[in-house]
This record gives structure tokens, sequence and C-alpha cells, in this order.
């Protein structure tokens, strides 16, 4: 197991009356590939939120790079790929590279211009999502997969430890997914990139991923994706919230 | 006009104002419009109104107010009417966009307590509701060049931040931008420019400086910078032309400068119209 980046204890977290977080705790290392995976209200996109500081846990703590993630300040050692990007205004009138070169936003810092080789890494970061060729093309007229392969150059222009995707293949069209989830095996084996992503999509990310947390309001299982075939028929129903039967149809979790 | 420029000093002053506005109202209504809050522009106009309302009633009932310039009372009640907004968006989160009518509402009202107790509109008022080509005062342009001053700084200090925010807020505050205080200085000087472009574009107009020239930029860039650059230049060309037909037909200049805006944003509709039916057939 590589270092842990990221520490989570005891996390809980409520809307108003509705409990949506209850007692998580998940250790996410170095290298790791995780999908976090669970039904709809599972919770996902608030852990996603919680990691990332956008929301305060009601109980727990978070560990960044070993610090409480209220006093992490290295935010781009972390890339974030938003599920609002899938639906962010198609109108709006910014270049490729404007959107890539907004990546080093919180690494130039306030009061800061943009650093001279900023053209450079934006070449760059496009290079390793394959869009070097679509840099002066408007954002609104990419496909829904090019435009997230924009905003994972974004996120990877400041050079990050980890990359944080939710739901990254909504308005990804079928044929396109796995190629998808090919470059993002790339960046988590080749450039050692950490990888925690929200999906509904088990089947096609499972051959990309190395990890699986099963959430819903709390973590069912957490391990490697080939242990998962050891849940329980308990453990599967209080997962997905009804009676489920597992079927074995030689599905890349398997393989 | 030229010549009539050099010699009277109203002109001068209502030119210099003119292209300074022309430059500012659009180079933030480019944010404005891709935030969506276009609404939130008309609101402000609206609460300004209540405090040049307000300056004009206590200029006429306090004689020691009576050389009170309205723009301050102006500027006050469309920074503090900028401060309200922002609350009641928090406090309405699943509504935000009612604190838009809230806020107009709140303005209009005081405003038309203050125009009946100063006993109807006197042709100042009305000079500040449509604009006016004679009303601009030496004092007026030194507010507006301070004003000027102020956004050009804003905007070198936080314009890669406002362009994260505008494009994706829910990312700009997960890299950590302090995404409430820029938003809230963004709305102190957006306030500002409001107050500062109604003498000549007048209260009920002055948004339609900040979004028309935009939404005909918007039409045919092809990039943020570039939107920036058309707006800035439509927003220069319709102050200009307005201006001068406003000058020379003796018209309130608020009409005759949103009028060329109107122009402009269907020459560009149509240009972009014909240019798509140009590329389809060839």
């Amino acid at each position: 197991m590589g270092t842990p980046l990221i520490n989570l204890h005891n996390i809980s977290y409520q809307y108003e009356q509705t409990k949506a977080l209850t007692d998580i705790n998940l250790t996410i290392a170095e290298g790791d590939f995780l999908a976090i995976i669970g039904p709809n209200g599972s919770g996902k996109s608030t852990l996603l939120k919680i990691i990332l500081g956008l929301l305060k846990p009601t109980k727990g703590e978070v560990l960044l790079f070993g610090k409480p993630v209220t006093q992490f300040k290295d935010k781009e050692r972390i890339g974030y790929v938003s599920q609002k990007s899938n639906s962010f205004n198609t109108g709006f009138p910014a270049t490729v590279t404007e959107v890539v070169r907004s990546g080093l936003v919180k690494k130039t810092g306030l009061f800061h211009r943009y650093p001279a080789n900023v053209d450079k890494l934006v070449k760059q970061a496009l290079k390793s999502v394959g869009m070097d060729e679509f840099s002066m093309k408007n954002i609104g007229d990419l496909s829904g997969g090019q435009q997230q392969r924009v905003f994972i150059a974004r996120a990877l222009i400041s050079n990050p430890n980890i990359l944080i995707l939710d739901e990254p293949t909504v308005g990804v069209d079928s044929k396109n997914v796995k190629s998808f989830y090919n470059m993002l095996s790339h960046l988590n084996r080749e450039h050692n990139i950490t990888i925690v992503l929200v999906t509904h999509d088990v089947d096609a990310v499972s051959k990309s991923i190395s990890h699986v947390a099963c959430l819903n309001q709390r973590i069912h299982f957490h391990g490697f994706k080939n242990d998962m075939d050891q849940m329980s028929d308990e453990q599967l129903e209080a997962w997905y919230g009804h009676a489920v039967r597992k079927v074995d149809h030689q599905s890349e979790v398997k393989s | 006009m030229i010549e009539s420029i050099f010699q009277y000093e109203f002109l001068q002053n209502a030119f210099a104002s003119g292209l300074i506005i022309g430059f500012i109202a659009p180079l933030l209504g480019v944010f404005i419009v891709v935030r969506r809050l276009s609404l939130i522009a008309d609101a402000l106009s609206h609460v300004t109104l209540a405090g040049i309302a307000g300056s004009l009633y206590l200029s006429q009932s306090i004689g020691a107010l009576a050389l009170l310039n309205p723009l301050y009372l102006g500027i006050v009640a469309s920074v503090t009417g900028s401060l309200f907004i922002e609350r009641l968006r928090r406090l309405y989160k699943h509504y935000e966009e009612l604190a838009i009518p809230i806020i107009m509402s709140a303005g209009l009202g005081f405003g038309a307590i203050f125009i009946s107790l100063a006993e109807g509109f006197s042709s100042d008022l009305f000079s500040y509701l449509f604009g006016s080509v004679s009303a601009v005062s030496r004092q007026d342009l030194w507010i507006i060049i301070g004003i000027a001053l102020i956004v050009i700084i804003f905007l070198s200090l936080f314009f890669k931040e406002l362009f994260v925010l505008s494009f994706d807020e829910e990312y700009a505050k997960a890299s950590g931008l302090p995404a409430k205080w820029i938003h809230v200085l963004f709305m102190i000087v957006t306030a500002l420019v409001i107050a500062g472009s109604m003498r000549i574009v007048g209260i009920l107009l002055v948004s339609s400086l900040m979004t028309l020239p935009v939404a005909a930029a918007m039409r045919i860039s092809k990039s943020f910078k570039q939107a920036i650059l058309l707006s800035v230049i439509f927003g220069e060309l319709s102050v200009v032309i307005g201006l001068v037909s406003a000058f020379y037909l003796d018209l309130a200049p608020g009409g005759t400068i949103v009028v060329t805006s109107i122009i402009i944003l269907l020459l560009t509709i149509f240009s972009k119209k014909i240019g798509s039916k140009g590329a389809v057939s060839g």
C-alpha cells in the first residue's frame, strides 16, 4: 500500500433532516484508482464534496496529505472535475485554451499573472488527454466526451497528485466511454496520479480501477476490485437497499 | 460637433464620461452576462433611483444639502442594494432570483416616495432617468474617472479568478478561491458602474449598456478575449453615435445610445445568419 493521501475518519453528514453519510472510514493511498459506486442518493457526490472541503462534515475528520482539510492550502495538488461540468453553459464564449489555462488559477495565486510558459503547459495538458488539436476550438462546440477531456486537462495543468471526478461519463456517448476510462488508466499508471471517481458505470470502469468502495450512506465494501466477489448477499442487500441476486456473467470485475 | 466639444465644457464632460462609460460598462458587463446576473444590474439601477430621488428631495428640503451631488447618494444606495441582494440570495438559497424583484420593488418604492415628497418630476430627475448631454458636470466626470480606475484595478487583480468563477463556480470553490469575497467585491464594483453610468445613459437604461454590446459580441466571438474586445468596441460605438445623434436631434442620450446598441445587436444577428447560410450554400 502506498502513502495514504486521503484519510476519512468517522465522517457523518446530514442535510437538514436527512442523513446522507454515517461513520465513513476510508483511506485512499498514493497510486490507487478508486471507484466509489452506489445507487442514486447514496451520498457519493456528498462524500467527494467533503473530501474537497466544499461541505463541512457534521462529524469526523478529513485529512489531505496528513493535514486537516480546513488547514490544507495546496489545493493545486488535487485536480477536480465536477459533475456540473457536464451541464455547464455551452454558450460560454471561451476557447479550450482559455478553459485549460484557468486550471492554473490557484497555483498562480491572487494578484499574479499566469506564468510565462502557460501556453506550453496548456499544450502538455491537452496532449495528455489527446485534445491538443482542439486548443482553439470553442468549448461549446465540442462533444460531451471531448469537453470532459478538456476539463481533465484543466485539472491536470497544475500537476496534481490526486484527480477527483464526479460522474465523469454523464453526457459521454457509450462508444467513447471506454477510451475515456483507458485515458484515466494511462494517467494513473504512467503519471502516477491517484484517481478517485464516482460513477454508476460499474462495468465500463471495472477494467481500469484498482479499488472499489461500495457506498450507500455507509461504506459496505472497500478493497481491491477483485475482492468484491467476496461480498455476502447480506452486504449486497444492505448496499443496494433491496434484495439482490449475484449473477456471474464473466464481467470485467471478475477478470 | 468636434469644434463644439472643444468649445463647450458640458460637451467635453459628456463626451469624456461617455467614452469612459462605453469602456467600463461593457467590460464589466461581459462578466455580468456570462454569470447570468443581467437582471441584478437592472435591480441595482432601480435602487440607484431611490438614492438619486432621496438626494434631490433632501437638497430641496434641507438648505445645507442644496449643493450635494445626487450621484453620491445614488452610489451609496446602489452599493447598499448590491450587499442586500447578496444577503437575500443567501437567505433564499433555493430561490436566489427572488432577491431581484425584492430589491427592485424596494428601489422603485422608495424612489416613488421621494419623488412624491419632492412634488413630482423635475427636469433634473428626468435627466437622471434617461441621461443627458448637458447635465454632466466636471464633478460628475471626476467621479466617473474614479469609478473607472476602481474597475480597471479590480479587473486587473481578479481577472483570472472572475473567469473561473464565471465559467464554473463549483470548480472555483474546490480550487480554494475566496469565491464569496470576490463575488461581493464584484457586486460592489457593478453597483459603482451602474451609479456612474446613469448620468449619460440614465437609470432606466443603464443596464442595457452593460448587456446589449455583450449580447452582440457573444454572437460572433470565438473566445473570451474576443468577447471582451468586441463588447468594448460595440459599447464605444453605441456611446459615440448615441451622443452625437442626441446632441444634433435634441434627444435623451440614453435612448439614442440604447437604440444604437440594438441596431448593432441586430446587425451581428443578421451577419451571423448570412454567414452561416453562405457557409451552407458554399
